[in-house]
């Protein structure tokens, strides 16, 4: 399954209309050591690109944004015990959350690989 | 250094500097009419003279009065290691401990603070305080707010009244809702309080020892409000502490409270602190700081502020709380009160408290026409219903040299002879007999 990435360093892998949500490996690199994930509530529903989790560094806290509109229907519990994961396992087993009933036309705004790739360079 | 700011010469050069003729000249672009006019201010006086004025001062407005006034501030005594302590330069100038590398004293203190919090409250993780008791209430309802993302807190209102007013103005302007539930006499009505709790209630907030000096437990209300997912926040009172079971006992989700009776002088209200404890898994809702124990690149044991993230200077509106100023110094005094009486020193504070007021509670509810209004246990407090005013009473007494407590009616309408007194440590077997013969004599000659 392709990811796709935004602006903002999210990450988001869609299987049907479940998409799975992170933050890019470059972010968490850039951010250091993570040391709290503020996870959604179940059951909240958000619309793409506005304020759905949070997460804190050693000096910093950021606010992560919905790649895509949805409901969250999972969180990742394990963040709530060792948020390194994120910084470990960005793009996989530190998964931030689940949404549910999103809209792959919305897909359209964000950047494949390649072009996340070049979006980097760029900056 | 010198005690004058300015001196003649000094006021000369700066306006020289800036190029103006004379302090009138300075002023000038302030229209007349705003001006002052005068301070009315007497000409300056030796430090024999200001050390006589302000005995007279200080004799005028109450001193030498036998107080038996509570309501929230205490008239405990103060162990001299507190002020001797507390006044060392290197705490009393302290600021802000941002650096721990040259913080370590400050903050050593304020971990141990919060330390001794957590063991007067039963709970888990303290900050390291709040500007006083009411805010400290406020603040906890807040807390809840974010915690449970629900909208409604209940208010006990045998709750300090001033707090509740504290509370209700936090709320305001929140799309957040205080719903008072009133007090079954003096006691807290928990069936009207269970009956309140929905799913849409984020806190139940209850007080003990109460307004009126009742003690209660709240085991059961915290089940029931852990039943719908809402949270008990209970405002405690920390000398009770010694003796009642802790608000963690209860099962409490967050514990607040005035810290004065901790070592802080009766002072016209302030500076005093607030304490605020709660579970580990609230801790990233406590506002204001934390300290925390850590290690350095060495190994060694050191002090530092801990999870700033949560702060205002980091996550600006997002923060928890933008309460940015503690009551470090009162704090430490807290610490050092604590510190000085030890476990079993607080045990016997808290039990001559309580049996001085037991005292109290019999002889003066044996004054003919006055009755004990508290059915159950009460702490060092109590509320007598008194054949007349109470306010007009308190005034006679006050003619005698004795404040005999708080007169209700100007907080609970309809209780205008109600009034609650307060004996600490500090009174004598002969102060309690001396309010009750003038109680006596003020109602029935």
């Amino acid at each position: 399954m392709a990811k796709f990435y935004t602006k903002e360093h999210e990450w988001v892998e869609v299987a049907g209309a479940q998409a799975t949500v992170g933050i890019s490996e470059h972010a968490a690199h850039e951010l250091g050591d993570i040391t709290y994930v503020e996870l959604p509530k179940i059951g909240k529903s958000v619309k793409q690109f506005e304020a759905l989790a949070a997460i804190e560094s050693v000096k910093a806290a950021s606010d992560i944004y919905a790649p895509l509109s949805g409901k969250v229907a999972e969180v990742n519990q394990a963040l709530e015990e060792a948020p390194e994961l994120v910084n470990q396992w960005a793009e996989s087993e530190g998964w931030i959350c689940k949404l549910e009933g999103c809209d792959s036309a919305e897909l359209s705004a964000l950047m494949d690989d390649d072009a996340y790739t070049e979006y980097l360079k760029g900056l | 250094m010198g005690y004058s700011p300015n001196t003649p010469d000094d006021i000369r050069d700066m306006l020289a500097a800036i190029g103006a003729a004379s302090v009138e000249e300075l002023f000038a672009p302030i229209p007349a009419q705003l001006r002052a006019k005068s301070f009315d201010l007497p000409p300056g006086m030796s430090e024999l003279e200001l050390m006589r004025l302000m005995r007279e001062k200080a004799a005028s407005c109450g001193a030498g009065i036998t107080p038996f006034i509570g309501g929230g501030i205490y008239d405990h005594f103060i162990p001299a290691a507190v002020d001797h302590l507390a006044s060392r330069a290197e705490f009393y100038t302290a600021y802000t401990p941002y650096q721990p590398e040259c913080a370590q004293g400050t903050l050593q203190a304020l971990y141990e603070y919060q330390t001794t919090i957590c063991r007067l409250t039963g709970l888990e993780a303290s900050n390291a305080s709040l500007y006083d008791g009411g805010t400290a209430v406020a603040e906890a309802a807040l807390m809840s707010l974010r915690i449970t993302d629900r909208h409604k807190v209940i208010l006990d209102g045998s709750v300090n009244p001033l707090h509740r007013e504290i509370v209700t103005g936090y709320l305001h302007g929140l799309s957040a809702q205080a719903v008072q539930v009133a007090s079954d006499g003096c006691a807290s009505d928990l069936a009207r309080l269970i009956a309140s709790i929905d799913d849409e209630t984020a806190a139940v907030i209850v007080q003990s020892p109460n307004f009126f000096g009742s003690v209660q437990d709240f085991r059961e209300l915290a089940q029931k409000a852990h039943d719908h997912e809402a949270l008990l926040i209970v405002s405690c009172y920390p000398i009770a502490m010694g003796l009642v079971a802790s608000p963690g006992e209860m099962g409490a989700d967050i514990a607040v409270g005035e810290g004065q009776s901790l070592g802080n002088h009766l002072s016209f209200g302030g500076p005093y602190f607030g304490f605020i404890a709660t579970r580990k898994r609230f801790i990233r809702n406590l506002p204001g700081r934390i300290v925390g124990e850590t290690v350095d690149h060495q190994g060694r044991r050191g002090f530092v502020l801990t999870l700033q993230a949560r702060e205002q200077h980091i996550k600006r509106h997002k923060a928890t709380s933008n309460i940015c100023s503690n009551q470090s110094l009162c704090a430490l005094r807290g610490l050092i009160f604590c510190a000085s009486l030890g476990r079993k020193g607080f045990e016997e504070l808290a039990r001559l408290n309580y049996d001085k007021a037991q005292y109290a509670r019999s002889v003066l509810g044996a004054v003919r026409g006055v009755e004990v209004l508290n059915a159950g246990a009460t702490f060092n407090e109590f509320t007598l219903s008194l054949p007349k005013d109470a306010a007009e009473v308190v005034q006679r007494l006050l003619d005698k040299g004795v404040a005999a407590g708080v007169p209700l009616g100007q907080y609970y309408p309809g209780m205008e002879r109600a009034l609650v007194v307060t004996v600490t440590e500090k009174r004598t077997r002969d102060e309690i007999d001396r309010l009750a013969a003038l109680l006596e004599e003020a109602l029935w000659s």
